[in-house]
């Protein structure tokens, strides 16, 4: 009978099309807007890495002052000091660990043609690569040796690999960064993540990098990070080696942890070592160490913006007035086919026939009003790129989204059936048929 | 075929009653022609109404075809209404935006048969009355009578045993009215039953049996079928308590 339903519902759709149209468009509309406003804020808050987002976790230690949290009520630093970067690296107690910060340098291209131009960068360590799981085109990351060795060696992000070597392999070749040449050893492939959840501190929707380099090669050539510093005291000493030696923190430091049994035992080692840190006179707050995943983090550093959750409510009272709109002129067009319910009734059809019939009909609106919405929810997420270039990454339709979309305008329009359809369906059918 | 005892139908809003039917009895034996006559607001469409199941009543006895209705809820109703009844309206009540191939294939949907014995009954239906040529057709294209023919072949498609029809000439010019009557009696002769509600006495006076509905009640009726030429030779007997 779904076929026959499904017939009778295109039929009628037809038999009044600006009606049907009002009735699609006011769906359509209704989906478009809100599923703008919901691909953004599920893309914003949605896991970037889940095949290992629970592997993966960010460390925070509450080096700050004694005489206030870092952010209220009782907030963790979300970077760490040189001191504690350097002490957690060498310890070497995660499965993999990685102290990082962003760089701007001066990149001098060999080629005459090209303008030399200030790009970003990140310092970091080789374990990064196999943490965050960015695909090489060519070549690999740089070794641990390397790290030690403070070398001169570069992985190029794929965009950086095109502007400066037209996309060819260029592993071996040399890439001059602020005056020091430095051999790329690696090339990424497109790597563009929605969510910057590695660094949030300058904005949780930048670009990628464009080129990586050692952190102990960036730290060597006395580079500051580019991104945010945070100090509640001033340097014990002057000068570089006091910036080092201070409570400033400057350093995103992740570990993969492959068990909850080592995340508890990492957590445990933290602890201690912030515990022999205090005997130093250091850590003057209570123990407040932190281990959130990838998911946690994202959360407690407030990746989705609150006004993100307002409009998405928004969008959702305007798809509710647009259901509302459907709901009247759902029930006016069955209000108008009063005579064919009840001749139908007289010929044999029952109430429950007749209610899945006229709930397919509702639904036949909902898919039309579905897929247009959807192309309305391209458009928008078009002009939220055009209006906000940070949310370039997230405002992109994914198949969950348009799955979503589908189901959500079905799901709607059936909603806005199930009212004129019962009343539909109450009619005496002897009322009906006498002319 | 069709038995109702003392039954009842009261319209109630808030502030009135109203008795459409009051201790309205009549048995309607298989193979019958019945007419059903009697002023405006007499009763007699709500008769047609409660014995097409269309509407329930408020008290008494009814049967069809040995099954007692009373008790029965909407879907059981829906599915006697649908195997054992067919229904001609005044207006022909066809959907304008269907063709007529499709116009009588609505209760056989509803019955659940399969592809190819809805289109057999469809074809065989509409040959009956005239109007196979035209199965593509929509009902603007036919004329009064044509569409009240294909009204029959839907009524029919389902092979009721009872055939209620609501003033079916009532639209129609004489001439129309006549082949459509004529229809009717063919119908009847092979040996479907039917009950038509009419104002015209001409056409009352061509069944077998005549029952005159006045205040809900019927007043008045022929309790010797036999009397007049009945338009289908058996041996029924009327019976009006």
């Amino acid at each position: 009978m779904f076929a026959y339903y499904l017939q009778l519902g295109l039929h009628s759709l037809r038999r009044n099309p600006l009606l049907t149209a009002l009735m699609v468009f006011g769906i359509a509309l209704g989906i478009g807007t809100s599923m703008t406003s919901l691909t953004v804020f599920y893309l914003m808050g949605s896991d970037p890495i889940p095949w290992k987002s629970d592997k993966l976790h960010a460390v925070q230690l509450d080096n700050w002052s004694a005489e206030e949290p870092y952010r209220a009520p009782n907030e963790p630093p979300d970077q760490v000091t040189y001191l504690d970067a350097n002490a957690l690296m060498q310890a070497s107690k995660a499965d993999l660990q990685a102290a990082m910060f962003k760089v701007v340098w001066p990149l001098q291209p060999e080629n005459p043609e090209i303008k030399p131009y200030s790009a970003m960068g990140r310092a970091t360590y080789t374990d990064f690569f196999a943490m965050f799981e960015p695909p090489f085109k060519y070549g690999g990351p740089w070794d641990r040796a390397q790290d030690k060795e403070n070398a001169r060696v570069v992985v190029l992000s794929r965009n950086t690999n095109e502007k400066l070597f037209g996309g060819e392999d260029s592993t071996g070749k040399k890439v001059r960064l602020n005056e020091i040449d430095y051999t790329v050893v690696g090339v990424l492939d497109k790597w563009q993540q929605r969510v910057k959840y590695y660094d949030l501190t300058n904005g949780a929707f930048n670009d990628p990098e464009e080129y990586y380099v050692p952190f102990t090669t960036a730290v060597e050539l006395k580079t500051r990070a580019s991104g945010n510093n945070s100090c509640w005291e001033a340097s014990p000493k002057p000068g570089w080696e006091g910036y080092l030696a201070s409570d400033c923190v400057w350093i995103q430091f992740w570990v993969q942890l492959d068990s909850p049994a080592r995340v508890a035992e990492y957590h445990s080692f933290l602890d201690n070592y912030v515990n022999e840190q205090k005997k130093l006179g250091r850590f003057p707050r209570p123990l407040n160490n932190r281990l959130p995943d990838v998911n946690a983090w994202i959360v407690d550093q407030r990746v989705v913006p609150s006004d993100a959750k307002i409009q998405v409510g928004l969008s959702f009272a305007f798809l509710i007035v647009c259901l509302v709109n459907t709901v009247g002129l759902l029930l006016a067009k069955f209000t108008r086919k009063s005579g064919e319910i009840g001749l139908r009734r007289a010929l044999g059809a029952t109430r429950g026939q007749l209610f899945m019939q006229h709930l397919v009909e509702a639904g036949v609106i909902g898919v039309s009003g579905g897929l247009i919405g959807l192309v309305l929810t391209w458009f928008g997420l078009m002009a939220v790129r055009g209006l906000y270039a940070d949310l370039n990454n997230v405002a992109h339709l994914d198949w969950f989204m348009v799955l979503t979309s589908v189901a959500l305008s079905i799901a709607a329009a059936v909603l806005a059936g199930l009212f004129p359809t019962w009343k539909a369906c109450q009619i005496t059918p002897a009322t009906q048929l006498k002319t | 075929m069709l038995k109702m005892n003392h039954l009842s139908k009261v319209y109630r809003t808030h502030l009135i009653e109203t008795h459409a039917l009051r201790d309205f009895s009549i048995h309607v034996r298989e193979g019958e022609f019945v007419a059903v006559t009697g002023p405006s607001g007499s009763g007699k469409t709500t008769f047609l109404n409660i014995a097409g199941l269309l509407e329930e009543f408020s008290g008494g006895e009814f049967w069809i075809d040995g099954v007692d209705v009373r008790g029965m809820n909407d879907d059981q109703r829906s599915r006697l209404r649908n195997e054992k009844i067919g229904f001609i309206f005044q207006g022909f009540n066809l959907i304008p935006d269907l063709n007529l191939f499709d116009n009588v294939d609505v209760p056989l949907r509803y019955r659940g048969f399969d592809a190819a014995e809805r289109k057999r009954r469809i074809e065989e239906n509409l040959t009956r009355v005239g109007l196979a040529s035209r199965m593509k057709h929509y009902p603007a294209e036919l004329s009064g009578g044509q569409q009240q023919r294909v009204a029959i072949a839907r009524a029919l498609a389902g092979s009721p045993r009872l055939l209620l029809a609501d003033e079916p000439t009532g639209n129609l010019d004489s001439l129309m009215a006549r082949g459509v009557m004529e229809l009717l009696e063919e119908i009847n002769r092979q040996g479907t039953t039917i009950i038509m509600v009419t104002h015209d006495p001409e056409l009352a006076a061509r069944a077998q049996r005549n029952v005159h509905v006045i205040d809900g009640q019927v007043t008045d009726f022929e309790s010797e079928p036999q009397l007049r030429a009945p338009a289908h030779g058996s041996d029924t007997a009327a019976a009006v308590a």
